[in-house]
């Protein structure tokens, strides 16, 4: 395969990696019933205080930390807000957006354009000299493995574990759940309080990685709506989550080897606003239907294996409050 | 498993749902709970079965006291309840409804639970695909679901309310015939909570009757229908007078008139109802009925002959029109065309009442409380419409209507209805009718149709046959009459 090519399948996966831990974060928060709106705020609010912790401690790893627990904290916030104070969680989210990106701005203004630290290259023994694959995907810093991690465990528990019923239930039937013993509220505090941490850790993953250092406005502007449309884009399945990231990430890189290249001319508005229309293309294509009747000329063996995978039906009480007795 | 029940009380604030209730079941029997709505039932369930704790009292089981605050709880007791609408989770499959809830480890074996979800099923004769989302489910199967759950979590006391309702007969059967086998062998106590009188003679071997969140009786089963109403009401309900009025005067009159449907077509076809009198419309649904009962009021509009309200010629005319010359309507989608969720009791009255720009709040609020209290609607006039149960909200459709239309055009008036305030609509509509008014009304309960009506007209495929005295038909020939065509069709 071409050098160059490979070179760029390669970036694709790195800078899909936040989307993708961001993604599954909102995956999970989403399952449990809970919308946590505010991610495009709390990337960049977890981005910066990732990126000064690890810059005032010389440590990337309490970086990592320091962004988890932020990403947290705005979760606990919707949580709260959500569950305990009865508010409306999207009106939460929106606001939060805009408060958590203002006060990373406010806050990291002494930080921009510093170099600083970031996450050390480790390629993997024996896997990276996979001849393609190798190269492709084990060949990256740390965050890039955990997010392979993450995407198993996360479809592992989700579907084959007793954790995961509940989680699921939480979100799709939350009197049912409560009736089969589950505590519906604390179970979603944890799921929340979980799919935030991992917000605050995407955010560290464009600050200390994929695009280092701290800069307003913050690159990864924009990525926390992204991120939300894959998650719905992905019918909240983990695996379906990570193809929309990759997706996007590679249309990104695509429209970005078109600028460069001299023999194409296409204005560079028009350019950079591609991936977003196909993304709006495929979200419309997902939600029409369209789905449903790809399915309906498939093969019915085939038709069974596919339904799970394809079915793009959000958790029945997502967003809604549950109150026991 | 013996359950006993001592002095339970429970409030909602100034209501008093259970006031000291006490009974006993013995293992291995079938009890049936009944009462009208609002007799405590419910919350008698509920408290029995962990949803909600009592005010006060004691729950003996097997000569245990128990206490326990959820559903958990009470099913780790032994007592399990079936929801009218079944407690499960549509997303899942069937084997993962199964296993959520169970004692489990972290990892559960999909095998193992499959064997024990086939074995129960096959035991008691139903039907379950594992891998089936519960979605694609009867709600039939989800209650046999939500049974063999209860069983393999070790219930040995079963609660079940309204099972009957939205399953097929087939089902009924098979449900009945699992509750039997389950009480005799295993010693299961089995809880019924039903309105449908006849499903408690055939199954229960005892009944209890709440009223006013009071224990009122016992009865031992066999025992007849007779007996168990004037146990639930205190006196026999009286069959309604089915003398008519002499009266001449003919309120509507279809001549000739053909009606186009989505499925049918009912062609040239005449009817004339006089004042006073009731006109049922039998047919299985789509048959033809429901067009000659919209035609009536002018929903459907006839590609051909006239329809005229008393001298009025109303061919072709509007809904509104109809509605002026004297023609009400109540639709069997209470929700759906009756009424509006999201507007009070207030509110309805004021759309129906008010005729200015600007509402009279005072005074809609004052007819409000006059019309509640009239017919005796629970409720208040600042509730949601939909949070009234089914016999609340038909009362109040029934408030809304004018107090003399010549005509009422009624579909399915006691749908979903109980005993008590069934009788109670009829009561009022035998009123109107007493006054003048003509009631043309659709059912699918060939019981109503037959004690109600003067003349039934039967629907099947478009094709209408007047039965022109109801005095002299019985349900064996209605349900032939409404068959007997369908046989001859299906033959053809």
């Amino acid at each position: 395969m071409d050098e160059s090519l490979i070179n760029i399948l390669n970036s694709v996966v790195a800078n899909a990696t936040p989307l993708v831990i961001a993604g599954i974060g909102e995956t999970i928060t989403e399952r449990a019933g809970v919308t946590n709106l505010s991610l495009d705020g709390s990337l960049a609010l977890a981005a910066m205080i990732g990126f000064v912790a690890a810059l005032t401690t010389g440590s990337v790893a309490l970086g990592l930390i320091a962004a988890m627990i932020a990403g947290a904290v705005v979760a606990l916030i919707v949580a709260l807000a959500g569950i305990e104070l009865r508010q409306d969680q999207v009106a939460v989210g929106f606001v939060l957006t805009l408060l958590t990106a203002d006060l990373a701005q406010f806050l990291g203004q002494d930080y921009t354009r510093i170099p600083g630290p970031t996450l050390p290259y480790v390629p993997i023994p024996v896997l990276k000299d996979i001849p393609v694959v190798g190269e492709i995907f084990f060949n990256h810093e740390p965050l890039v493995y955990f997010s392979y991690f993450l995407i198993f465990v996360t479809w592992y528990v989700l579907f084959h574990t007793r954790t995961g019923l509940s989680l699921r239930a939480i979100g799709e039937r939350p009197a049912a759940a409560f009736a089969r013993g589950t505590n519906v509220n604390r179970q979603r505090y944890l799921y929340t309080l979980i799919g935030g941490a991992l917000v605050g850790l995407a955010g560290a993953a464009y600050s200390l990685a994929v695009k280092p250092g701290w800069s307003t406005p913050p690159v990864m502007r924009g990525d926390g709506w992204i991120a939300l449309a894959i998650v719905i884009f992905g019918g909240w399945h983990p695996f379906r989550v990570v193809l929309g990231a990759y997706l996007f990430a590679g249309l990104r890189s695509l429209s970005s080897a078109i600028q460069r290249s001299p023999d194409i001319q296409i204005p560079l508005v028009l350019l950079n606003g591609l991936p977003w229309l196909l993304m709006i293309i495929t979200l419309v294509l997902v939600s029409s239907g369209a789905i449903e009747r790809l399915l309906q000329i498939m093969p019915r063996p085939l038709q069974k294996a596919m339904r799970g995978v394809l079915r793009s039906d959000p958790p029945a009480a997502l967003g809604t409050r549950f109150d026991e007795g | 498993m013996k359950i006993e029940l001592r002095h339970i009380h429970k409030r909602f604030g100034t209501v008093h749902a259970n006031n000291d209730i006490s009974m006993t079941v013995d293992a291995g029997k079938i009890v049936a709970v009944l009462g009208e709505n609002g007799a405590g039932k419910s919350t008698l369930m509920k408290i029995l079965s962990g949803y909600q704790p009592a005010d006060s009292g004691e729950i003996v089981l097997d000569a245990q006291l128990a206490s326990y605050h959820t559903p958990q709880g009470a099913i780790a007791a032994g007592i399990g309840m079936l929801q009218q609408d079944p407690l499960d989770i549509p997303a899942f499959t069937v084997l993962e409804n199964f296993v959520y809830g169970q004692k489990t480890g972290f990892l559960y074996s999909p095998r193992k639970w499959r064997e024990r979800l086939k074995s129960i099923s096959a035991r008691l004769g139903f039907e379950l695909d594992p891998d089936q989302p519960i979605a694609n489910l009867s709600i039939g199967q989800r209650q046999q679901l939500e049974i063999v759950r209860l069983l393999s979590m070790g219930v040995r006391t079963l609660i079940l309310d309204e099972p009957t309702t939205g399953i097929s007969a087939e089902q009924k059967l098979i449900l009945f015939e699992a509750l039997r086998e389950l009480a005799r062998n295993d010693g299961m106590s089995v809880l019924l909570v039903s309105h449908k009188l006849e499903d408690v003679i055939a199954l229960c071997d005892s009944v209890v009757v709440l009223r006013g969140g009071r224990l009122v009786g016992t009865l031992q089963l066999p025992a007849t229908m007779d007996q168990l109403v004037r146990l639930m009401f205190g006196q026999e309900l009286a069959p309604p007078a089915h003398e008519c009025l002499v009266n001449p005067k003919t309120a509507i009159a279809l001549d000739n008139v053909t009606l186009r449907g989505k499925r049918v077509t009912v062609q040239n076809f005449s009817m004339k109802i006089r004042a006073c009198e009731v006109i049922g419309l039998a047919g299985l649904e789509e048959s033809g009925q429901e067009l000659i009962l919209r035609a009536c009021v002018g929903l459907v509009k006839p590609t051909h002959g006239h329809i005229a309200l008393g001298e009025t010629n109303l061919t072709g005319k509007s809904y509104r029109e109809f509605l002026a010359a004297g023609v009400a309507f109540g639709a069997a989608g209470r929700l759906e065309e009756g009424l509006i969720a999201g507007l009070t009791l207030t509110e309805h009255i004021a759309l129906a009442t008010e005729n200015q720009s600007l509402v009279d709040w005072t005074r809609a609020k004052m007819l409000t409380d006059q019309k509640l209290k009239q017919y005796n609607v629970r409720g208040r006039p600042e509730s949601m419409i939909e949070q009234l149960s089914g016999g609340n909200q038909q009362r109040l459709l029934m408030a809304l209507m004018p107090e003399q239309p010549v005509l009422m055009a009624l579909e399915q008036p006691t749908r979903g209805l109980d005993v008590d305030s069934s009788h109670w609509i009829w009561q009022q509509l035998l009123e109107r009718r007493e006054r003048g008014t003509a009631i043309l009304f659709s059912s699918p309960d060939l019981d109503e149709l037959v004690t109600y009506s003067d003349r039934i007209f039967v629907a099947y495929a478009g094709h209408i046959v007047e039965i022109s005295d109801a005095r002299q038909t019985n349900i064996d020939e209605l349900g032939r009459l409404i068959g007997g065509h369908f046989e001859k069709a299906s033959g053809s």
